[in-house]
């Protein structure tokens, strides 16, 4: 159609489709990136954050130093909101390392590729991935749903770790499901809050034989282990608040399938039945049930 | 949520929250500190799983399938909800007329070649290429290819369908807001809406005409008063108060009135009732009013009435004598 720019492949199509704004949303995908002079530590962290979230293309991690941006400034933003647009990211952890800050992560959320809030954490006594062996034997599966657990009484009163928790779990969760196998059940990650420390670990899941339905739960320490002191953050503006919060009217009537109204019949539904391979289909075993004289059926 | 002695549990983001104290000391070692980390998180973790193991499940080959309430914790969208699509001209005239969409069966039956057919695509019903013959009609003229002119009708109606398919994108991109296009779609730079609002040219009134010619014919050094008139232009109207000048020279030594204006001046201002000049209770009212405006201009538009919390100046003890 003339004046009108449209996709010119059916994946692009879908591509496209994917990025649009829907009832029930996709998960948030995770940028992380560094600014002009990181640490060792910092780029530990990012790399191992990636290796958590990489199932499903969740995650997306530039290599290369990126400069200008200063997420808690006003307009230091405009190029983290450019590359969230170019690669549909709601979430990013920006690093960087300075003097005044060290070994400094940024947690940033966006809504609709426009800054919402922010959180900065410092890294203190980082373990990776590799340290750990990656908990060998009892390894979670790349891409399971994980268990979330916050204990201490800061998550609950500090501002600063009740922000912290909340955007923790908004990258660690995962999809929303309706349904889980119990027996699939295999990571963790722990939130310790002490003062203003966090400890964080993430752990697989060990489920052993008890007396009752319920299993044991026997934690084995994988992946990263790192301590987080919270230095600044940044809330969400009320207004932008209301309309992120802002929840779909669900139909309480869920669609029917498969049912019509014949004047004839009354209520009809149609059976769509499988393709089946009928020469395929087992005879079994004729041994001891014919005779001498039976010849087989001859194909045509 | 569920509380159990201290612990939140939301299901359906498979998450616990223990609300108890940490009780990590600075001075525990690195593995001590770890050790405690982990017991708790198993402490907690068993209370999620009885939580968990306790709903009513479908066993399974890997293990049992359980159904998850919806997460209780709820967290900000990526993306604004989708809005509905703004409807067509058509749609907005179906609507006012009452018509309803019809559903159409997929075959028909095709006279010409006696099968059932597709309504459109391949081997379709009315196919241009199926017409063998068209019968002369007495209006149509000589030398004129018919088939012709039925290809070249399709492609007029072809190319009419798409102009209002793109003026109904164009309307949905200028006056639906921002999710009013679908997301695969986007207007080519030619087809762009034009922006900004297109002001309506008034007609102007005669007493706005008479204001400008006043200002235009006041603008002059002398304020208009020794301008050429034209043949039958009367004097500007004088606005505003006419100043009243005390004459300068009024027998000899400061004139009579000019004396009598200072000390009706000196008077006001250093007798005994000089307090009373000033209104407080008006003085207080200009300023509550001045702060009023000023916060309301700060709040922006609110929908619906908002309490007021400006501080109002309290007039206080009355030190002066009110009017």
């Amino acid at each position: 159609m003339l004046g009108v720019v449209k996709p010119k492949s059916k994946r692009g199509w879908r591509e496209l489709e994917k990025r649009a704004p829907k009832l029930t949303e996709n998960v948030k995908k995770v940028l992380l990136l560094h600014g002009t002079s990181t640490s060792s530590t910092v780029k530990g962290v990012l790399t191992d954050l990636y290796r958590l979230k990489r199932a499903d293309g969740n995650a997306i991690k530039y290599t290369r130093k990126n400069e200008n941006i200063r997420p808690f400034e006003s307009g230091g933003e405009s190029y983290l909101e450019h590359l969230s647009q170019k690669t549909d990211c709601s979430m990013f952890v920006f690093g960087s390392h300075s003097k005044k800050r060290q070994h400094n992560l940024v947690f940033g959320r966006m809504y609709d590729h426009h800054l919402y809030d922010l959180i900065e954490v410092g890294v203190e006594k980082f373990e990776p991935i590799v340290m750990f062996g990656g908990a060998k034997k009892y390894a979670p599966q790349e891409g399971s749903k994980p268990c979330l657990v916050f204990i201490g009484e800061g998550f609950e009163q500090e501002k600063e770790l009740m922000h912290l928790k909340e955007i923790l779990i908004d990258l660690l969760r995962g999809e929303v499901v309706d349904a889980i196998n119990l027996g699939g059940l295999d990571r963790a990650f722990i939130c310790v809050a002490e003062g203003n420390k966090v400890y964080f670990k993430h752990c697989a899941i060990r489920l052993k034989k008890s007396g009752t339905k319920v299993p044991r739960i026997e934690l084995i320490e994988a992946g990263p282990s790192m301590e987080l002191v919270v230095r600044r953050h940044c809330l969400p503006d009320e207004e932008l608040k209301k309309k992120a919060m802002k929840v779909a009217l669900k139909s309480s009537k869920p669609k029917v399938k498969n049912v019509s109204r014949d004047s004839l019949a009354g209520k009809v539904g149609r059976i769509y039945m499988p393709h089946q391979e009928v020469k395929n289909v087992s005879r079994g075993s004729l041994a001891g049930k014919v005779g001498k004289n039976y010849m087989p059926h001859q194909e045509v | 949520m569920d509380d159990q002695e201290g612990f939140l549990v939301d299901l359906g983001n498979l998450l616990v929250v223990d609300k108890r104290k940490a009780g990590l000391s600075p001075s525990l070692s690195k593995e001590e500190v770890t050790r405690e980390c982990l017991a708790r998180g198993e402490q907690a973790l068993q209370v999620l799983a009885e939580k968990l193991f306790s709903i009513p499940s479908t066993p399974d080959k890997a293990g049992p399938i359980v159904q998850l309430p919806a997460p209780t914790l709820q967290l900000p969208r990526e993306k604004p909800l989708p809005k509905p699509r703004p409807p067509t001209k058509w749609e907005i005239f179906a609507q006012r007329k009452g018509i309803k969409k019809r559903k159409r069966s997929k075959l028909e039956f095709d006279e010409q070649n006696q099968e059932w057919r597709r309504r459109y695509g391949y081997k379709r019903v009315r196919d241009e290429k199926d017409i063998p013959i068209i019968d002369a009609k007495p209006s149509d003229e000589i030398g004129t290819d018919p088939f012709a002119n039925r290809s070249a009708q399709k492609k007029s109606r072809v190319a009419k369908e798409a102009k209002n398919q793109l003026e109904n994108l164009k309307r949905a991109a200028k006056f639906g807001g921002k999710g009013a296009l679908p997301s695969t779609i986007q207007l080519a730079a030619t087809s762009l809406p034009i922006t900004g609002t297109k002001e309506t040219p008034r007609r102007i009134n005669k007493k706005e005409i008479g204001f400008a010619a006043g200002l235009a014919s006041s603008s002059t050094a002398s304020g208009g008063k020794f301008d050429r008139k034209l043949e039958g232009e009367k004097q500007a109207k004088h606005v505003g108060k006419h100043r009243k000048f005390l004459p300068v020279v009024e027998g000899s030594g400061i004139g009579h009135q000019e004396l009598q204006q200072s000390q009706r001046v000196l008077n006001k201002v250093l007798g005994a009732s000089s307090n009373d000049i000033l209104d407080i209770n008006k003085a207080v009212n200009v300023l509550n009013v001045q702060d009023e405006k000023r916060a309301h201009k700060a709040k922006g538009d609110g929908k619906g009435k908002r309490k007021w919390t400006s501080k109002k100046r309290s007039i206080g003890k009355n030190k002066f004598r009110t009017k």
